[in-house]
């Protein structure tokens, strides 16, 4: 288990070091000059109106609900999945009965229409 | 080349012999780090130069065919040291520390993710024992990333790639999990290496034909390609998140999507495909060759199917795929209890 995290952790730094390495490379033989348009952002090659930090549409809070309900759903289905084997029928019925539940939430969102994407 | 192969993982199974076990510890993650630094860029650069010529001759044209002379090999080597030769643009606007931080975070989860990717049955960087989840844990932060890289930018381009892609990569994962939970039932660990010893008489793909469609589905979607590419669509959104990025920041955003690509691949290998399984080949060889039959699915999808509407790609998710994946969890539930 420790070894695991050790390992996943000098990926991280391994990548990050190359990441900065080669910027660092990169930077002795590429040229540098901020200057003028160049450092205006891309907007069809108009000047940039205002600031592009907006509000986000409401429907993305929804999909974002739905997801996390789901997405935890799915980490209690892990373990069972895991288990099934040497339980059988009895985790069967009783994890039905969990994603039945579920499912009906799924039906009541699609009803009241969260799942429509278009307004 | 096999023999070579087969040289090295013998080298790799009777290192811990030849050295003591701290120096050797430290050795074998040292080792595997770099050839694994070393796979996924000399993976990228041939995917890359792979998937212009698959999808040029898909459009009835040669593709590159001069820098190199043969095929036009080097083709890719060229536009990576061209990418490192340019000037690296920080535009005025940017919210800095994200903007800088963003393809830093994308291309180290892609890497991280590669520590439990097996390649043989020996070659394997750490195989941990919840393997998939980790894939799964340390992959989906990488949205984050790509999200920082899309709102750091101040562009209204980026900023409504980065919405799209925080929509469908969070909606796609959702049948993507549950698309696997067959798979984990019946081979009753997440290891990597153990579900692949698992599938040594019968793949996967036969015992969940719907799970795998689902998983090729959700998977590609996951990762962006098209027919789900809408988050960087070129003909309405330039080119999405990474609009502002040029240079070596952008080369890395590129690397991580090819090596993310090859995740999936890998992943549907081992999962569905019995990984390193199969006669006369070494392991090695026959991963890559099934992992790279994806890549090619990948890219003969590009040059088949037109882009998806938003609403279309979320709707399928939510209305096709998510009562599909259930099904058939249902599905294999009851055939397991019963036989």
């Amino acid at each position: 288990m420790l070894l695991d995290l050790v390992y996943a952790t000098a990926f991280a730094l391994g990548g990050l070091a190359f990441l900065l390495f080669a910027l660092f490379l990169g930077s002795l033989v590429r040229p540098h000059d901020p200057s003028g348009r160049k450092l205006t952002t891309y907007e069809c090659g108009e000047v940039p109106v205002g600031q592009s930090w907006s509000q986000f549409n409401i429907r993305f809070y929804v999909f974002a609900l739905c997801f996390v309900i789901f997405d935890i759903e799915t980490i209690f289905l892990v373990p069972w999945a895991v288990v099934f084997k040497n339980i059988g029928l009895v985790a069967f019925v009783e994890m039905a009965v969990f994603i039945g539940v579920l499912l009906i939430g799924l039906a009541y969102a699609w009803r009241k229409g969260a799942l429509r994407w278009a307004l | 080349m096999s023999v070579s192969v087969e040289f090295l993982e013998l080298l790799w199974i009777l290192l811990p012999e030849l050295l003591p076990s701290p120096l050797y510890a430290l050795a074998r993650l040292g080792v595997a780090f770099v050839a694994v630094m070393a796979f996924i860029v000399v993976m990228v650069l041939f995917a890359v130069w792979f998937e212009r010529k698959v999808i040029g001759h898909i459009q009835v044209r040669i593709g590159p065919l001069h820098t190199g002379r043969w095929h036009g090999w080097a083709q890719t080597i060229a536009d990576a040291i061209k990418l490192f030769l340019k000037e690296d643009i920080i535009p005025k606007g940017v919210d800095r520390p994200v903007y800088v931080l963003a393809p830093l975070v994308v291309f180290v989860t892609t890497v991280v993710v590669y520590v439990v990717i097996p390649f043989s049955r020996n070659l394997v960087a750490r195989d941990i024992n919840m393997g998939i989840l980790f894939v799964f844990a340390v992959s989906s932060i990488a949205t984050l990333g790509i999200f920082m890289g899309g709102w750091g930018s101040n562009n209204k381009y980026s900023l409504l790639g980065a919405m799209r892609v925080a929509a469908q990569i969070v909606s796609y994962e959702v049948p993507l999990l549950l698309s696997v939970l067959g798979v984990f039932m019946l081979a009753q660990t997440l290891s990597l290496n153990g579900i692949v010893e698992a599938q040594k008489g019968l793949w996967y793909v036969f015992l969940q034909p719907v799970g795998f469609v689902i998983y090729v589905i959700a998977g590609i979607a996951e990762v962006n390609r098209l027919p789900f590419d809408i988050p960087e669509a070129e003909s309405e959104l330039v080119a999405g998140f990474h609009t502002e990025y040029s240079g070596l920041r952008f080369a890395f955003f590129f690397l991580a999507e090819y090596a993310n690509m090859f995740v999936m691949s890998a992943l549907a290998t081992v999962l569905f495909l019995g990984g390193w399984h199969g006669p006369f080949l070494p392991g090695f060889v026959w991963f890559i060759l099934k992992a790279f039959f994806f890549m090619f699915l990948m890219v003969w999808l590009r040059g088949t199917y037109p882009r998806l509407r938003v609403d279309q790609m979320m709707s399928f998710c939510w209305k096709v795929l998510l009562p599909l994946a259930f099904l058939n969890l249902l599905v294999t539930g009851l055939v397991m209890s019963f036989i």
